[in-house]
């Protein structure tokens, strides 16, 4: 399977010099000796005209780091899940209320993640995880808002992603959402930047190949947010499109944002089969 | 003392007499390494754990140094000898004075 | 880091950047050695590292030391500005005298562990850990 064809190729080949490849991993991810994850599954119909197969950004990283993923108390990021399953049940703001005052149990909200971001009816929006969570902060709990990739946040989408992981992500591309769904594909397609690249060029056109030593993947979300090694703390998904698009030495969007509001919807649905796995480890 | 450090330990409940048992730790903390510059250039202070111990009912199972080459969040696991029942304890040792103490229990079949 | 043309050029031409080790941490790390053993003959086997041969991250690189009839093992990384790692101490209720944990490591270099025998002797292992450059992400 030699990728390197097309101009995607070249530009890869142009920039970062020899462009070695390598196959994903040959491994399954089975969670605490019990939940069997899916890292590799058919690709959604409307990836059927690109590429044959999905891949979860676990399978292109080294041995230990997968590894440190398969077992909660080796992932580093469960720590951070500990931490904001105590705020789900702190109580704060004018209401008096906690999380769990409304929704009981953290369990109780598996499924959620695998569905979001999704269109919120009352509101007229496609809404990420952590808009909704700052919506109820704001109009349920009466607590201030959290800032969009603060600690607190990404702590509870970890929580969040948690309690939904080996479920399959299905986030829904037609109806009220399509027209946002669109938009984030035009971003995902758009060169930007003096590299004059695309996420596609790296993420559809080349993933398997070593960018210096690292294993380009399809740049999933599936796994968000991340523990990542190099930085020691979780990230969030708008954190990592920044640092892309930033890489290809364009201006990028800030988190939260519209733009990666709709990116976000596009890049989920390219991920949709694959199991949850936040929060993941990554280099 | 440091904000938001936790300690986790994993420890299996029961054991049989003098089995060996597998025990893993993990405790946030940063791990400043007195390496780093802050925005103004000036050295970030070390801080960091500095010694993490296992006792068994009063009787040492591992006695480790950490310098500042231990990664953020320190992780050990090791093996440890169970011949009766009782209690494991934990204790971390921060370079500003705190210490933080975990306790397990394990029972024997 | 950015991707600008120049450190792209200079990337060319090779893919991993290899740093090399400074002198002057090698010194302090055969200091640290002298110090633990007291000079005395340190043999090779009776101890055994295990290290990634290449660590995706040099911030966070598992490793493990396994020294039966062990009473210590120094563990020490030649290539970062300051050597020492960790030393662990088994107490009366260890059992296998081995220990995982997990190290930072500027750069490629050589990660060795000391093992203080029971019977006073030495023992020593080594091995080299690559550490790379990502390409994305900041
Ligand atoms: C006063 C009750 C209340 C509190 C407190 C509350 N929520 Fe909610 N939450 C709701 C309601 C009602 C909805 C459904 C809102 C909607 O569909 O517009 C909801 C929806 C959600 C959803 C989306 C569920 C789905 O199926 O789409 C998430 C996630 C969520 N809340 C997280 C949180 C978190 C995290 C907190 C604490 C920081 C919290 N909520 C506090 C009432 C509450
Ligand atoms: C110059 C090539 C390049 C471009 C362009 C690029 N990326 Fe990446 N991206 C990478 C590399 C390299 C990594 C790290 C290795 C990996 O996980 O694929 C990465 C990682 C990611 C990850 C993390 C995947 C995981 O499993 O943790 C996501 C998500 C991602 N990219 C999304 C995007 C999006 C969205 C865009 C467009 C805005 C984009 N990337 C553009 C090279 C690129």
């Amino acid at each position: 399977m030699m990728k390197l064809a097309g101009v995607a190729g070249i530009f890869l080949v142009g920039f970062f010099g020899a462009v070695a490849y390598a196959d994903p991993a040959e491994d399954t991810l089975i969670l605490n000796e019990d939940i069997k994850m899916v890292t590799k599954t058919a690709a959604p119909a409307h990836l059927s005209d690109v590429m044959d197969e999905v891949y979860s950004g676990w399978l292109f990283r080294g041995t230990e780091t997968r590894a440190m993923q398969a077992d909660d108390f080796d992932n580093p990021g469960m720590l951070f899940v500990e931490q904001a399953e105590g705020v789900w049940n702190t109580v704060e703001g004018s209401e008096d209320k906690s999380c769990a005052s409304c929704h009981g149990a953290s369990e109780e909200m598996a499924g959620v993640k695998a569905v979001y971001p999704k269109w919120n009816e009352t509101a007229g929006e496609v809404r990420t995880i952590e808009m909704q969570v700052n919506d109820c902060r704001e109009n349920q709990m009466g607590a201030e808002k959290w800032g969009y990739t603060s600690g607190n946040m990404v702590n509870m989408t970890a929580l969040l992603a948690s309690v939904s992981r080996g479920m399959p992500v299905n986030v829904a591309i037609d109806g009220p959402a399509q027209s946002v769904w669109e938009d984030g594909k035009e971003l995902y397609y758009t060169r930007t930047g003096q590299l004059e690249m695309s996420c596609a060029n790296c993420h559809e056109d080349n993933y398997g190949s070593m960018i210096r030593a690292d294993h380009l993947s399809q740049g999933q979300i599936n796994a968000f947010p991340v523990y990542r090694l190099k930085n020691t703390k979780l990230n969030a998904v708008h954190s990592r499109f920044k640092g892309c698009v930033r890489d290809t030495r364009a201006e990028t969007y800030s988190a939260g944002s519209p733009e990666f509001i709709a990116l976000e919807l596009y890049v989920s649905s390219r991920g949709n089969g694959l199991s949850v796995e936040g929060p993941s480890v990554r280099n | 003392m440091a904000d938001g450090v936790k300690p986790r330990v994993k420890v299996p409940k029961t054991a049989a007499a003098g089995d060996t048992i597998t025990i893993k730790t993990l405790i946030s903390h940063k791990m400043e390494s007195g390496q780093r510059k802050d925005g103004d250039g000036n050295v970030i202070p070390r801080s960091i754990i500095n010694r993490f111990t296992c006792d068994f009912n009063g009787q040492n199972v591992i006695d480790i140094t950490l310098e500042a080459a231990i990664s953020t969040n320190p992780y050990f696991e090791f093996q440890a000898i169970v011949p009766e029942a009782g209690e494991f304890k934990f204790t971390w040792y921060d370079d500003d004075g705190s210490v933080y103490e975990e306790t397990k229990e394990i029972s024997v079949s | 880091m950015e991707l600008t043309r120049r450190s792209v050029l200079q990337l060319g031409a090779g893919i991993l950047v290899v740093a090399s080790v400074p002198l002057k941490a090698f010194a302090a790390g055969e200091d640290l050695i002298e110090s633990f053993t007291g000079g005395a003959d340190i043999a090779e086997g009776g101890v055994t590292l295990t290290a990634p041969e290449i660590a995706e991250n040099g911030n966070t690189v598992p490793i493990e030391v396994d020294a039966p009839g062990a009473s210590e093992i120094l563990v020490m990384a030649m290539g970062n500005p300051t050597p020492n790692v960790a030393t662990f101490k088994f107490g009366a209720l260890s059992a296998s005298h081995s220990a995982s944990t997990r190290i930072r490591l500027a750069g490629t270099q050589e990660v060795v562990a000391i093992a203080k025998m029971q019977d006073g002797s030495f023992a020593r292992a080594s091995a080299t850990v690559k550490v790379t450059i990502g390409g994305c992400g900041g």
